[in-house]
């Protein structure tokens, strides 16, 4: 188990290399475009061009330009923004990643207690009225898109009941952990609410499916012969297998939410997350943004796989020798 | 006891008399059993009037084809047929209990402690994500107060009892790290960790190779007699009976075709489809490239016909099976054929001249 978990790590360090290089590739390496002047800005000089290009080592060979990149990236973290000259690209995505964090972090935990919940009580009662009660709270909170269940929800709490029943409710914006633990809950609870209800939907579906088909196993009908209590035969043996699948999925779906895919609830609950940095920086063709938030977002995918791998490797004992 | 206690030979047989009712009972009595499911086709009658008795210490086999209802007639008596279309009529007692349509608590307490199943196929019917000495010991601890340690230390001394060399490193390991054929010793280990009185082994040698199968039918019988269990055992193999079994059912469409001692049933079987069953036992002196069969296919359980079930298959049929025939015969030997007697001797001769001859030809 360690050394799968050593393996496992080993690879993602390995694949967040090759990343950094394609990135580096296709940002800094693509011709007839000159960083140099990008870097520098519009009514840069040619001289303060050809210096930026110096200092950068533009004008040297493609792995020193490599290396310098990572060294601006991760070391000296001086790499700026081409449209907002001065700013500094690594701060920004430092500066943005709590939110993020907090937001997805937090959803996740609600989507997981939720969906898994509510999988379970639906496999358990199939074919009794709860469970397509169930199934169709699922499926509408995975047809209802988050920026217009966001936008709802605003109107509700901050508008129309914001005297009344939602007084509580502060306006939008995010209050970091460190500051106020409790105005940070109370500042992102109806975030995470709504990104939540889309990932509980699918996952509570997943798992009723796999809880089903589970239940239909030859080990399961052991685990009867066994004279064990039907909730023992779920949650100990039809449960433990279902969730190697609900846990691939989470690494697919957490990773990516953390490496900007919540920019909708981010946009619609005015949090200045990774995502709202991603979207104002594509939409200014900002290269060194584009590219440190790309690289940010591929770190979590990774790191959320080897995460998951590990878990998987936990949960199902076949997985360890592969 | 009855030393003490007695000071009358009147006393004397009242305490006997439990004793001895407890020995010539037997141990599961199954009284008219008949499963059928509602599906969209129709009811389909899986089981159909199937009684039969399992002494002490006895092995019954129950034999037929595919889709005969052997297997649902034993998952329905232990209460894991869960479908909600089913529905299970007749008696079953277990110890002189009656167990059909138990509360499932209470059944709980039976399943795996009094009465242990071994499965047809040792590659799915263990948990993939726990280790073997886990899944043994969780049984001992659900039917009794065991420490884990105390259960632990019991499941290794089991899979050391059904030939698992090294079981002490073994117990911490997989199912996808046993062979088919140790797997089904695990399961067997598993079956016997809380001393069940009845075993009942579902075509427990299908899924194996044929060397493994006569290992596993070896240990069966060794673990039989130190663990003074009873046994049905539920194949489609006609080796399987003559190897493990005392007793034999022989099931058609959800129907007993013939009951009896196993020498009786393979000596001189009386039903056709005894006749057809033993006729298709590959014989490595014959000649014949083909395998035997027995011409046509199984009813469909939608479509029974009105009387005699093997009746469109049977070679030998009259007038009579368009009556579905009662099960008939002396005590220990009953079939359900409308022919009479001697018509059975005399077409069981006919026909194994014919096999004698060709074997010799």
């Amino acid at each position: 188990m360690g050394l799968f978990i050593i393996r496992r790590l080993t690879s993602a360090v390995l694949v967040m290399f090759a990343i950094s290089v394609l990135v580096f590739l296709i940002f800094f390496a693509t011709p007839g475009v000159d960083p140099a002047a990008r870097i520098a800005g519009r009514s840069a000089t040619p001289q303060i061009v050809a210096q930026i290009r110096h200092e950068f080592g533009l004008d040297r060979a493609l792995p020193i330009r490599y290396g310098l990149m990572m060294d601006h990236l991760f070391i000296k973290q001086d790499l700026s923004s081409y449209v907002n000259i001065g700013d500094r690209v690594v701060p920004q995505i430092i500066s943005a990643a709590p939110v993020t964090l907090s937001l997805v972090l937090g959803a996740a935990v609600i989507w997981l207690l939720v969906g898994v919940a509510g999988g379970v009580v639906a496999a358990a009662n199939r074919g009794k009225f709860i469970d397509p009660l169930i199934m169709f709270f699922g499926i509408a909170a995975i047809s209802v898109p988050a920026y217009w269940l966001g936008e709802v929800v605003n109107l509700i709490t901050q508008s129309k009941l914001h005297s009344s029943i939602f007084s509580w409710v502060p306006s939008s914006g995010f209050v970091s952990l460190s500051a106020n633990p409790g105005q940070w809950a109370l500042h992102l609870l109806f975030p995470w609410l709504t990104l939540a209800a889309l990932y509980a939907g699918i996952y509570a579906r997943v798992l009723r499916a796999e809880l089903v088909n589970a239940l239909n196993e030859d080990y399961v009908r052991t685990a009867r012969a066994k004279g064990l209590s039907e909730r023992r035969i779920l949650l100990r043996h039809a449960l433990r297998c279902s969730l190697i699948s609900i846990v691939s999925l989470f690494g697919l779906d957490f990773g990516a939410l953390i490496g900007g895919a919540a920019l909708l609830t981010e946009v619609v609950f005015g949090l200045p997350g990774v995502g709202q940095l991603t979207y104002t920086s594509l939409q200014n063709l900002d290269l060194p943004v584009i590219m440190g938030c790309v690289m940010y977002g591929a770190f979590f995918v990774v790191l959320a796989n080897a995460v998951v791998d590990v878990l998987y490797a936990f949960l199902d004992p076949r997985v360890r020798l592969a | 006891m009855r030393s003490s206690t007695s000071s009358t030979p009147f006393s004397i047989r009242e305490f006997d008399l439990p004793d001895e009712t407890a020995s010539t009972q037997p141990l599961l009595e199954v009284d008219d059993l008949r499963v059928s499911f509602a599906t969209r086709g129709g009811v389909v009658q899986a089981v159909d009037g199937l009684s039969l008795q399992v002494g002490r210490r006895e092995v019954v086999g129950i034999v037929g084809e595919s889709g005969s209802g052997k297997s649902v007639a034993m998952y329905s008596l232990l209460g894991l047929v869960r479908d909600s279309n089913v529905t299970i009529t007749g008696r079953v007692r277990f110890e002189g209990r009656d167990i059909l349509g138990l509360p499932d608590q209470e059944m709980r307490s039976i399943r795996g402690h009094d009465i242990a199943m071994i499965f047809q196929d040792p590659m799915t019917a263990l948990t993939p994500v726990y280790n073997v000495g886990w899944q043994i010991a969780e049984q001992i601890r659900a039917h009794g107060t065991a420490t884990k340690q105390q259960a632990r230390t019991r499941a290794i001394e089991l899979l050391g009892e059904v030939g698992i060399p090294d079981p002490a490193r073994r117990i911490d390991q997989y199912p996808h790290e046993f062979s088919g054929g140790m797997r089904q010793r695990v399961v067997i280990a598993m079956a016997l960790s809380c001393n069940p009185k009845l075993l009942i082994a579902d075509e427990p040698t299908t899924a194996l190779d044929v060397t493994t199968q006569a290992q596993i039918l070896d240990l069966m019988s060794t673990l039989q007699d130190s663990y003074n269990s009873s046994i049905v055992i539920i194949t489609h193999d006609m080796g399987v009976i003559s190897e493990m079994a005392d007793r034999v059912v022989v099931m058609y469409a959800g129907r007993p075709a013939e009951i009896g001692a196993k020498r009786d049933v393979i000596r001189s079987p009386r039903h056709p489809y005894t006749w057809g069953l033993l006729g298709a036992v590959p014989r490595v002196e014959s000649k014949r490239s083909r395998l035997v069969t027995i011409p046509g296919t199984p009813v469909s359980p939608l479509d029974v016909p009105a009387g005699c079930a093997f009746g469109p298959r049977c070679d030998y049929r009259f007038d009579a099976c368009s009556e579905r025939p009662a099960l008939r015969g002396d005590g220990g030997h009953q079939d359900a054929c409308w022919l009479d007697e001697r018509q059975k001797v005399a077409i069981r001769q006919r026909v194994e001249s014919s096999i004698g001859s060709e074997n010799a030809s």
